[in-house]
């Protein structure tokens, strides 16, 4: 078989053993990658940076671990720059995980320095509200009445107990949403249901498949987007609180240019493939 | 006139200039505002109106004010407003909510009853402070019955509907509605005969979303028209959904398909069965499947999310048919790139009357393209008169 | 009589969703709640439905000796697991609370598999673009271009290599006006494309021509 034939037919597990080693290899390497900040990630930033202290942020965690290797990144960055600024958290998912993840995202939040010193307290500074199922009738009825929808924190005592749910009645009460979404639920019902029927600020940290829908919403509708783990690199390198978004960028990079040279070579196999046939055709 | 007093006369006049330039120079430094010093007294808040929430279910009322001239961004202390309500202006007034400062408007939903009369002041507050306004009211809260901000959807929905209805009857009386050829669509019947020839099954996913999606409703109805074929050619079909009520519907679908084809006793219920909801796990067990069993026609017709390119590269990796269909933005370039066929965006929801070549189905389709024209058109006359800079067009298409 | 009552109260219930968007008045404020409501305790019961078939099936599989009854085993023993330990094994705590057996297996089992699935795409990203991303003709070529720029003008590497040209033209800014402009646009063209799909979809249910949800020919 000629290496051509080979090239055309090539078995896709040599595919998929040079991407493994692409994206592994950097793992073992320490090189810094300037991170070029994107206007749309840069909106969700200055959506949240731009709070007093105290105001309150809805962290909506509608993502399941799938995602999580896009997303959590992203959520850990969020919680970490949230309650080092002494902005109070709910969080809350229309996604039965999403929650749990933002448990998962707060235990690695609370052990950080800048974090620890501001030593924020459950119930005061932050509080899990859980997961409600409902969809976006879950986002409506929040406009109106977030007791009603939430009247129970995700260990199952009254909000009523809880200081940092006082006076909260619905998205008037609330400085900034910010959504992590992998789907259905996610950003586009929170634009459609808070933001344009309650006017709520909301900003959007999503996979990078689902970013380019979301885009169409910046700036008018969400201050921001954080697309995937360039999203992710990016919040953290503007909040200061790096972590595996960073750190993974340069795993990303060499998996880019690899699937580029996979796509280069594959061209030059079919050009050379149809010249081929060309000639073939000519001398019969 | 004495020295003396001519020094006291001069050293007076400089004291009052002084005096007088710089209350002008903290006037200067307060732009905007009634050039009220911090640390003078706290002032009230004006022209407070009290009015019914518009277009809403009642028991609210929008309480709007100028905002008090103590109300800076220099002065810290300046906490708020505090919202009171009674049902006479003779009071007794109670708390019913407070907004921090900069802010000009309150919503009450709290405890009201439509047709009652309610008071209010508005109390601004600087630390102990508290400077009420006047009383405001009575308003009244009551329920509408039309929502005024959504006139525009309004008139789309008539329009919209109006078309596609006109085009059903246009098509029941028989005449004739032109239909672009669909490829995957009429490759169907060559997927299906292909599988009978090569004795395999044909594997078909509805999708990964509940009934309440009408892309799920829109793969259902392409399974009905495939399991007429699969009825017809002998061929075996297979349905492993991820939602119970989606396990249900498509099971009366195919029954009532084979009934339709006079193959009553080829159906048995095992052909449709649930795996589990989980977005992953599904895939995982439908890659499992394709990879054990080789089915020779996947079928994936519905909503899909992220598990699409890895049922769709796994059924391309064991040579099978593949024909796609969703309504997905974000997942229709992974089905491009690795199925033979893809049903892309409007042309998923029309399989089923494209398949069925029923007259009413295919006259909605007339209706639906009409209102795409129309969209088109308004689209360039927005691109014009918005970029003319005529007036702001966009705002005619904000739902509220 | 069987479909005639279903029909019914399909077009009864789309016609009220469709006015309630229009009429904030009581009763119709309070219907897609309700609705919605109703819904979700339908589909929590059904989840059992589906979840009793998966073991029915399972089982009989596993009794049959069918073809591959091992993964239906599997199926039983990880179901099983789960849900004892999750109801059973919490030790007077939430059953979510860190430290618990079932929080254990989601971090440590569910998490993890979870994860593995969705980073496979990286892989079947990388073997369907060796194998669909030919520049055939002038369209596919200009779809790679474009394809190549993002790819690498979302990565810092690709501002390493484009280093030398000015501010405004690098890759990253290229990736972006691709990103903002044409991507924008045909996103926008296909979801108007969709919703008016949709519309017409949604109305031929509502006006009974369209029966697949019942189980039949539309």
């Amino acid at each position: 078989m000629s290496l051509l034939d080979r090239m055309l037919t090539l078995d896709r597990r040599w595919i998929f053993l040079v991407v493994a080693v692409a994206v592994t290899v950097p793992l073992f390497l320490h090189l810094e990658q300037k991170i070029e900040i994107t206007q749309e990630s840069r909106g969700v930033f200055e959506g949240l940076s731009g709070l007093p202290a105290g105001a309150r942020v809805i962290m909506a965690c509608d993502f399941d671990p799938g995602s999580a290797a896009e997303v959590q990144p992203m959520a850990i960055a969020f919680l970490k720059f949230a309650l080092s600024h002494r902005l109070r958290v709910i969080i809350m998912g229309l996604w039965p995980q999403g929650p749990m993840q933002a448990d998962l995202a707060l235990r690695d939040a609370l052990r950080d320095p800048a974090v620890a010193a501001v030593a924020p307290q459950y119930g005061i500074d932050y509080i899990n509200l859980g997961f409600q199922s409902g969809n976006e009738v879950v986002i409506q009825r929040m406009g109106s009445d977030i007791p009603m929808v939430f009247p129970r924190d995700s260990r199952g005592q009254a909000i009523a107990e809880f200081p940092i749910m006082e006076n909260v009645r619905n998205f008037d009460a609330v400085a900034y949403v910010f959504n992590l979404s992998a789907g259905y639920p996610g950003t586009v019902e929170w634009v459609q249901f808070a933001g344009d029927r309650f006017h709520a600020r909301i900003g959007s940290g999503t996979t990078a498949v689902s970013a380019p829908l979301y885009y169409t919403y910046f700036p008018k509708q969400v201050t921001g987007v954080l697309g995937g783990m360039k999203g992710a690199s990016e919040f953290e390198e503007l909040t200061g609180f790096k972590g595996k978004g960073t750190r993974f960028m340069l795993s990303q990079s060499f998996a880019h240019i690899v699937m580029i040279l996979f796509v280069v070579l594959g061209n030059i196999a079919f050009f050379a493939s149809r010249r081929r046939k060309r000639a073939g055709e000519t001398a019969a | 006139m004495g020295i003396e007093l001519r020094r006291a006369i001069l050293l007076a006049l400089v004291l009052l200039a002084g005096t007088l330039l710089s209350h002008a120079r903290v006037g200067a430094q307060t732009p905007g505002s009634a050039a009220e010093p911090i640390g003078a007294p706290l002032l009230p808040p004006a022209s407070v109106v009290a009015d019914d929430t518009p277009n809403d279910s009642g028991r609210s009322l929008t309480l709007r004010w100028a905002l008090s001239p103590s109300d800076r961004e220099e002065d810290g202390a300046f906490a708020g407003y505090q919202i009171l309500r009674a049902q006479s202006p003779e009071g007794p007034f109670v708390a019913v909510g407070d907004t921090p400062a900069r802010t000009a408007e309150f919503v009450d939903n709290r405890e009201l009853r439509d047709g009652t009369r309610y008071y209010y002041q508005i109390v601004a507050r600087r630390g102990d402070a508290l400077a009420p306004s006047v009383i405001a009211g009575p308003a009244i809260p009551a329920a509408q019955w039309f929502h005024t901000g959504r006139v525009n959807t309004l008139i789309a929905v008539l329009v919209l509907s109006g078309l596609i209805i006109y085009f059903i009857e246009h098509a029941r009386r028989g005449r004739p509605i032109f239909l672009r050829k669909i490829a995957g669509l009429d490759a169907v019947d060559e997927a299906v005969g292909r599988a009978t020839e090569m004795g395999k099954k044909i594997l078909f996913i509805p999708g990964t979303q509940d009934m309440d999606s009408v892309q799920t409703l829109a793969g259902i109805a392409i399974l009905g028209r495939v399991a007429r074929t699969t009825a017809t050619y002998g061929s075996a079909l297979e349905v492993p959904v991820s939602r119970s009520l989606v396990m249900v519907a498509a099971r009366e679908t195919v029954k009532e398909s084979y009934l339709a084809t006079g193959h009553p006793d080829s159906y048995n219920d095992d052909m449709v069965y649930y795996l589990t909801d989980d977005q992953f796990g599904y895939a995982a067990a439908l890659e499992g499947i394709m990879v054990r069993e080789k089915p020779a026609a996947i079928f994936l017709q519905g909503h899909f999310y992220a598990e699409a390119l890895i049922l769709a590269e796994n059924g391309n990796s064991i040579g099978a048919i593949q024909i796609a269909g969703t309504a997905e933005p974000s997942q229709l370039p992974f089905f491009v790139a690795t199925c033979d066929y893809t049903l892309i965006g409007e042309e998923f929801f029309v399989a089923g009357a494209y398949l069925s070549r029923e007259p009413r189905q295919l006259g909605s389709l007339k209706g639906q393209d009409l209102g795409k024209a129309i969209i088109l058109a308004l689209l360039l006359v927005g691109i014009v008169v918005q970029t003319a800079g005529i007036f702001d067009f966009a705002s005619l298409f904000v739902v509220q | 009589m069987k479909r005639r009552i279903p029909l019914l109260l399909t077009t009864l219930v789309g016609v009220i969703f469709v006015v309630q968007f229009f009429v904030p008045h009581k009763p119709f404020s309070d219907m897609q709640g309700l609705l919605s409501d109703w819904v979700q305790i339908i589909a929590a019961f059904a989840i059992w439905l589906g979840a009793l078939n998966l073991m029915r099936v399972s089982a009989e599989n596993v009794q049959r000796r069918e073809r591959n009854w091992p993964y239906a085993a599997i199926i039983i023993a990880s179901f099983l697991a789960i849900s004892v330990v999750g109801f059973f094994f919490s030790g007077g705590t939430h059953f979510q609370d860190p430290g618990t057996p079932f929080d254990w297996m989601y971090q440590n089992v569910y998490n993890p598999l979870s994860a593995t699935m969705f980073a496979m795409l990286a892989f079947y990203v990388a073997s369907a673009s060796y194998r669909a991303f030919r520049a055939r003709n002038r369209e596919a070529t200009l779809l790679l271009l474009a394809g190549f720029l993002v790819m690498l003008g979302r990565v810092p590497v690709g501002d390493k290599l484009s280093g030398f040209l000015p501010e405004g033209y690098r890759l990253s800014n290229l990736a972006d006006l691709i990103m903002n402009i044409p991507n924008k646009a045909g996103q926008r063209a296909i979801m108007i494309g969709i919703a008016l799909g949709i519309v017409s979809t949604s109305l031929r249910l509502i006006l009974g021509i369209e029966k697949s949800h019942l189980g039949g020919e539309g």
